[in-house]
């Protein structure tokens, strides 16, 4: 047997509570009594395993002892005559109990979280901690939320799924492409969260992602967004400079560039235009896998990026898209031509609107125009690299 | 089966439907009837007059007070609702849909403490 480290269950938690969580779901037709008593069973291992070694499937031995753990516990407690206890046990009773194939319980466990009758916030939070198993502190942390509103937003959820019966269930055909884009946001708003800041939000939205193209091979927005999120994540190591500041994609040091991730995510876009069932995720991705070929900013392939960015409008018209083809605009027909563009855009309230007008108008060489611009793109973001970019420019 | 309440939420002062419009409406809801009463769905359900038909009954302290006019003066209010059995919220939400569908407002969906018998 071999030895095992606290920090192994620790690692074998991490991996394998979302897993864990879902057939206890099925099981039991409760989050509550799944997750404790998948807890439970933690608990035992670090026990037991340090002593007996690791069992030959740790999430299989997790799932059976958290199983009848919970049974034992339901037993007792409908004795008792508590009816929740008494209903779990029923559902238990109908329940197979095989172990092997969980894609289908993690499936339904990952659109029950991201069901449309819970909102954004709600959806985040329960997707986090039932399918990514981040503690309730984790979560409140990476989204700088007292602890107890996010401990409260997670049974105010768990509440509303128990009491209003959403189910536990695959969408129907019908209805999966809204239910899978209402995944599919959670995932990017999760990765997003964590790009400029909080590396390992990102590394959770990564392994999120992983496991939906593992747990939906035919969708190609699935393949897209991993894609989208492996060549954003790639260019981590050059995005900020020394001294903390925001550097553009023009000014990147590029051989910083991870390379690992760089092949992993042109090769997902490759699969994606093989399949030619395009999708605003994979359109992005596409974008920056030209970005990614690029061995520096001049070799960029500009007429390339354009025309993705005007398939993009045309299945995703909004005017932060418009924005991003502006960028793409100036590289080709000149900083005038992407001012025009992005005068019409009623976006005042968005940092990096003030941010591109500011470029545009310094390249024009409006410089005091610029400067205002600058500023105003300041007064509209938090955040520390942002600013120190920004900052270096008002000046 | 559960049960859910499907309420019609109505704005006051918005634009008055002409009398063939509100035909159509009947006629709509009239449907949805039939289709909630065929898939054995209905509890109950019905319209209601305007709030300023609503008087206010209120128990308090041994003594009952009896005020005019709706429990709370607002811009919406409630302009019927239907009782439905459901075996879950998507099922529930599918019906809500219909229902706005055919009633032309929205609709909120909230389920009961109990479950329906079967």
């Amino acid at each position: 047997m071999p030895a095992v480290a606290a920090a192994d269950i620790e690692r074998i938690f991490r991996e394998e509570y979302g897993r864990a969580v879902s057939v206890l779901v099925r099981v039991f037709g409760d989050i509550d009594i799944a997750e404790e008593s998948v807890q439970e069973a933690f608990t035992v291992a670090v026990r037991r395993w340090p002593d007996d070694g690791l069992p030959p499937s740790p999430a299989g031995w997790i799932i059976t002892t958290a199983r009848n753990r919970a049974i034992d516990r339901l037993r007792r407690e409908a004795a008792r005559q508590d009816k929740h206890a008494q209903a779990a046990l029923l559902h238990a009773h109908n329940e197979p109990v095989e172990v092997g194939p969980v894609r289908d319980d993690r499936l339904r466990l990952i659109f029950t979280c991201c069901h449309p009758a819970l909102g954004r916030a709600a959806q985040v939070a329960l997707t986090l901690r039932l399918i990514g198993g981040l503690s309730t502190p984790e979560i409140a942390r990476a989204f700088l939320v007292p602890e107890p509103t996010m401990a409260q937003r997670l049974v105010r959820a768990k509440g509303k799924i128990r009491d209003a019966g959403i189910p536990y269930r695959i969408p129907p055909e019908a209805e999966l492409p809204g239910r899978l884009r209402a995944v599919l946001t959670v995932v990017y708003l999760i990765f997003n969260e964590g790009h400029l800041t909080r590396a390992d939000l990102c590394a959770e939205a990564i392994r999120l992602g992983r496991l939906l193209v593992e747990l939906m091979p035919d969708e190609p927005e699935v393949r897209g967004l991993l894609a989208l999120m492996l060549l954003t994540e790639s260019r981590r190591p050059a995005r900020t400079g020394p001294d903390g500041a925001l550097v553009r994609l023009a000014d990147q040091d590029r051989t910083r560039w991870n390379r690992e991730l760089i092949a992993e995510g042109q090769g997902l876009v490759r699969q994606c235009l093989r399949r030619n069932q395009p999708g605003p995720y994979q359109i992005q991705a596409a974008i920056n896998a030209v970005h990614s070929d690029a061995a520096t900013a001049a070799d960029t392939d500009w007429q390339q990026i354009l025309a993705l960015y005007d398939q993009l409008l045309a299945c995703e018209p909004t005017p932060v898209v418009a924005l991003n083809r502006a960028v793409a605009v100036a590289e080709i027909d000149g900083p005038q031509a992407a001012l025009n563009l992005a005068n019409k855009l009623d976006l005042d309230g968005y940092y990096l609107f003030h941010a591109i007008r500011a470029d545009l108008l310094r390249r024009l060489g409006r410089t005091d125009e610029a400067a205002l611009s600058y500023q105003a793109a300041l007064d509209r973001t938090e955040n520390t690299a942002e600013r120190e970019f920004l900052r270096q420019h008002t000046g | 089966m559960r049960q859910y309440m499907l309420s019609v939420h109505m704005v006051d002062g918005s634009p008055q439907r002409s009398p063939e419009a509100i035909q159509q409406l009947y006629q709509q809801v009239d449907g949805f009837n039939a289709e909630l009463l065929a898939a054995g769905s209905w509890v109950f359900g019905g319209g209601l007059l305007p709030p300023d038909a609503a008087t206010v009954v209120r128990a308090s302290g041994g003594a009952v007070l009896t005020t005019d006019g709706p429990f709370a003066e607002g811009k919406e209010h409630i302009g019927g609702f239907w009782v439905i059995r459901a075996p879950d919220l998507d099922a529930a939400l599918a019906w809500a849909g219909k229902a706005s569908l055919a009633c032309e407002d929205p609709v909120e969906v909230r389920p009961f403490q109990e479950e329906a018998e079967d």
